[in-house]
């Protein structure tokens, strides 16, 4: 088939714009979920040895089974199947289902620590070459960080960076490989370096050498795809290749690379197209459809990359973000929303639930009411997927082809990429204001210039004035964590084979992200409307507060502090703004935790709101656990007036909800849910993750786990197995607000 | 503290109402009540002293915060205890609200008579929800401790009268107000009616025991047994035909 002239044609056909392909070949549907097929009898097979091979993880202690001489890469491992006689999609990062791999050029150190772990080492020729010969991301950043940024680090203001670990959050688009096939791609990269000719700046001499290293990872992908026996030159040809082909471009990336977040993008509707022409044309059935969208979406559940253990504390439950956004309008005003966008939908019935792929709705009001109907449905029956605000983003960016990368972020696809930046404590940054610049748990001077608090009760302009020069100092130091980081992933673990499904010279967004906003919001408030009294030990450092009277608590749409929550965002993010970043990027904020809201708390001495010492945040933007007393509508009003223009690399919000509380039937909890993400996001909100569940239901995953295999709970962003959550974090989600009704 | 023109005294807030009224609404839950209903679950509301003096247009803000939730139906029910003890502030409350478009609801057990009650009934809620405590003088003193059926019955006629809508509630307490003779009075007294929209029939369940333990007051209900399925199936094939629409919560 000649996609010339099967679908309708345009500026795609001249140069590489998916988008533009997808915007005349979309067939809206406007339908309901009933048309949907259950998993065949090859699929229901499939996940039953994949089911089996999930228990055996688990058993092990999360790891079923890792190549320990291969050092990964696109070509490295022989084909591997999970029982080819039914596999319809095809392909594995390795040679066997649920094996790892070694992805050393991060850091060589965590692979070897992650093997020690389960008692394992890397082969002596692996070793030899990491240790004495080849340099990484991890080598590189620690050769350049300075003494400063070491102690940020250590003492827990900034954590989580990306400098042992792969940055990940960049979005190959891999569409591409399905509709122009890599050929066409080769070509079109070979064009763009022709191009990039003198005066040999740094930045044109980097370039150069980054498109060399995309045409190279090109190459391997069709190395790649021989491997399976597939022509990934060429373009796809009916919708199972579409799905195939697809799948092989992500799995070179995963192949390739082990970052936090791997999204996949979005690629339903793309898929859809091809899938629709089959299904016209009578050659395959919505049974065949429901086939390709639930196999390859059991492949992505299956994606694995090899972790320690310290990880965990901040990615808790082994994530991949494997995020895949379905759903949101095209500028034009019509739908995105295709029959492929329920089946992937559908997959967590006909497979079950499951965090992985993170699918993540983006909603408009103007989405069609069936569509809206279903993922209430899905929400509440599975509590496995998230929401983020399309009319915002959408509108706001005038881009209408964007993936999310890792929980919240927009990114339009293959035109822009971004660079991961963890967070900084925002609720220490606090403390170094009441602490003239001392680190709250070891006095260690942090910062200049603040100077000491004498009185009794802390002053609300005092304190304000202190907090402004601590978060102007502690953004510089993260900006030049974050500077360093990129400039030694870009040079020691660059994503080639991404980078080579994106244009040659994409917008970059460097991603700062805040975690305590709501304990320095309510801790604020309680300086300005309550009395706080600082407990000072010998050194003057604070150990305790008092608090005389009550204060207004962020969570209760009350502006009197929930204003001062948007000024803090408001302020640090032009803080950050004012620095200078590598390769020019763009600055944005993002207030999210994933689920190191834990480990910050710990690392948090108490804080004036009345938190005790060690005791762990909210995740993300949410009030603080049991601070929101007026019920869900109330909570979600105080996270919508975070202004978006000040964290555009998202805010993150996670309600929990009995399923009582929807309503008192299943049709009215439906209409409730949608009602709620209406008027959540008709106040120009961002990001929802939904989880409908009984506490009890949890408890008993706790006591049983061998019964709750598939129990999927969203936390800042992601989702996870409840069951492989520590003890620690299970209790934690347990603290967290469940809205129930009075 | 007492209720003054521009303040309510309120026991607590509740943002997502999904069991007070038609769509998500903002609840309001006033502190006081006239009755003390045997198996009352908001026993904290009834004491007339407590409760957070609020100003009236903070409580109009907080609705308009809400708007984008409101869809087609929802808006704000106050509840209670009785809200009808603060109808003087509720007037203005109404009035805020109806400036800003939104559907107001009253959740009352409709004994209250006052001029201003009455004008909320008549007039200015957009919907009434009446709770039936019993179908009988004696009945009706047993479980709230205090005859009153008469002056209900007043309310809703008024309400009917005035051609707007209303819903009933009705608990259904197993040996108190599950007969068949209770349940025929209740389709004698009202199947006629115009302007009665909805009947809901509440179960009896036991949620509130705690608050009143808390509070070191004596559940006298303790021995009444919790519906069976059975006897709410069949309260509800008896009252469905008589009415327009019967639910059970
Ligand atoms: S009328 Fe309502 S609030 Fe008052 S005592 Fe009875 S049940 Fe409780």
């Amino acid at each position: 088939m000649d996609l010339e002239n099967t679908f309708k044609t345009g500026r795609w056909c001249k140069a590489i714009e998916v988008k533009d392909f997808v915007t005349l070949n979309i067939t809206p549907y406007t339908g309901d979920h009933k048309f949907l097929e259950g998993p065949t009898a090859r699929t229901s097979k499939l996940w039953d040895i994949c089911k089996d091979a999930l228990k055996e993880e688990r058993q092990n202690n999360g790891l079923r089974d890792v190549d320990v001489n291969i050092v990964s890469g696109l070509t490295a491992f022989e084909a591997g199947y999970i029982d080819k006689e039914s596999e319809v999609i095809v392909g594995l990062q390795t040679d066997k289902l649920l094996k790892r791999a070694m992805k050393p050029y991060g850091g060589y150190n965590v692979v070897k620590k992650a093997l020690s772990e389960h008692g394992l080492k890397p082969n002596p020729v692996v070793h030899e070459s990491f240790s004495k010969y080849t340099k990484t991301h991890n080598d590189g950043v620690f050769d350049a960080y300075t003494d400063e940024i070491r102690k940020f680090r250590s003492l827990g203001f900034l954590t989580g960076l990306p400098d042992n670990y792969a940055r990940g959050r960049i979005i190959g688009d891999y569409r591409r490989v399905a509709l122009y096939g890599i050929n066409r791609l080769i070509e079109g990269k070979k064009e763009d370096l022709e191009k990039i000719t003198g005066p040999m700046t740094d930045a044109t001499i980097r370039l150069r050498e980054e498109v060399s290293e995309q045409l190279r990872a090109l190459s391997d992908m069709i190395e790649m795809g021989k491997i399976y026996g597939l022509d990934l030159s060429r373009p796809a040809q009916n919708g199972q290749e579409a799905v195939q082909w697809t799948y092989m471009a992500y799995l070179a990336a995963v192949k390739e690379q082990d970052g936090a977040a791997m999204s996949l993008g979005s690629v339903s509707s793309f898929l859809d197209i091809f899938i629709e022409k089959d299904i016209q044309d009578g050659k395959i059935t919505e049974t065949d459809a429901q086939e390709y969208i639930d196999q390859f979406v059991m492949k992505l559940r299956m994606v694995r990359h090899l972790r320690m253990e310290a990880y965990d504390q901040i990615f808790a439950g082994d994530p991949t973000w494997v995020t895949e956004s379905i759903g949101g309008l095209l500028i034009d005003g019509r739908s995105k929303v295709t029959k492929t966008s329920f089946r992937f939908l559908n997959t967590l019935y006909n497979l079950g639930p499951s965090p992985e792929p993170n699918i993540t709705i983006l909603w408009s009001k103007n989405l069609p009411k069936g569509f809206k109907d279903y993922c209430a449905k899905v929400s509440i029956e599975t509590s496995s997927i998230q929401y983020e605000n399309d009319d915002l983003m959408r509108t706001s960016s005038n881009c209408d082809d964007y993936g999310i990368a890792c929980c919240v972020s927009m990114q339009e696809l293959g035109k822009h990429i971004q660079f991961f930046g963890a967070r900084t404590n925002l609720a220490k940054t606090l403390l170094l204001a009441i602490n003239s610049g001392r680190c709250e748990n070891t006095g260690t001077q942090m910062v200049d210039g603040i100077p000491f608090i004498e009185e009794e009760y802390l002053d609300y302009a005092k304190v304000i004035d202190n907090f402004k020069i601590a978060m102007k100092e502690v953004a510089r130091v993260y900006n030049e964590a974050m500077n360093i980081i990129h400039y030694m992933h870009d040079k020691y673990y660059y994503e080639k084979a991404q980078m080579a499904l994106i244009d040659t010279n994409p917008k970059i967004n460097i991603a700062y992200g805040i975690a305590g906003l709501s304990i320095v919001a309510d801790s604020l408030s309680a300086i300005k409307h309550a009395k706080v009294k600082p407990i000072r030990d010998e050194n003057g450092l604070t150990v305790d507060f008092q608090i005389e009277g009550d204060f207004p608590k962020y969570g209760n749409d009350d502006d009197r502090v929930d204003h001062i929550a948007r000024d803090v965002v408001e302020h640090f993010n032009l803080e950050l703004e004012k620095l200078p970043v590598y390769k020019n990027a763009m600055p944005t904020m993002s207030v999210l935790t994933i689920t190191s809201n834990v480990v910050y708390g710990k690392k948090t001495g108490a804080t004036p709101d009345g938190r005790a010492k060690g005791v762990a945040f909210a995740p993300g933007a949410n009030p603080m656990h049991g601070r929101d007393t007026h019920g869900v509508i109330a909570s979600l009003n105080s996270v919508a007036k975070i202004d978006y223009k000040d964290s555009k690399d998202g805010i993150s919000n996670t309600l929990s909800v009995v399923p009582k509380s929807l309503g008192s039937t299943p049709e009215m909890r439906i209409e409730n849910l949608v009602r709620t993400l209406d008027g959540y996001f008709g106040c120009n909100a961002q990001h929802l993750n939904v989880n409908v569940l009984d506490r009890d239901t949890l408890l008993h995953a706790m006591e049983h786990p061998e019964d709750h295999p598939q129990l999927t709970i969203r936390v800042s962003g992601y989702a996870v197995n409840f069951v492989r959550l520590t003890r620690e974090q299970q209790q934690e989600v347990l603290t967290r607000s469940f809205h129930e009704t009075m | 503290m007492s209720p003054t023109e521009n303040k309510l005294i309120v026991h607590s807030i509740e943002s997502f109402g999904t069991h007070d009224g038609p769509g998500i609404r903002l609840v309001v839950f006033l502190q006081g009540c006239n009755l003390q209903c045997k198996y009352c679950q908001n026993a904290d509301t009834i004491a007339l002293k407590g409760g957070t003096s609020t100003e009236i247009e903070s409580l109009v803000k907080r609705a308009i915060n809400m708007k984008t939730y409101f869809g087609d139906d929802g808006g704000v029910t106050v509840s209670g205890g009785e809200p009808m003890l603060q109808s003087k502030a509720l007037i203005p409350f109404f009035e805020g609200l109806k400036k800003e478009g939104i559907h107001t609801n009253i959740d009352t057990n409709g004994l209250i008579r006052t001029a201003e009650a009455k004008h909320l009934i008549s007039e200015l809620a957009d919907l009434v929800m009446f709770d039936v405590k019993a179908t009988t003088e004696e009945g009706f003193k047993t479980i709230t401790g205090a005859k009153g059926l008469d002056r209900l019955l007043e309310n809703i006629q008024l309400r009917e009268q005035s051609k707007k809508p209303y819903w009933l509630r009705y608990v259904l307490v197993p040996g108190y107000t599950d007969s068949e003779e209770s349940l025929r009075w209740l389709i004698e007294t009202f199947s006629e009616n115009n302007h009665l929209e909805k009947f809901e029939i509440l179960p009896y369940h036991k949620l509130g025991i705690y608050k009143w333990e808390s509070l070191g007051m004596d559940y006298q209900f303790k021995e009444v047994e919790e519906n069976t399925p059975e006897q709410i199936e069949r309260a509800f094939e008896m009252l469905k035909p008589h009415f327009k629409d019967v639910i059970v919560k």
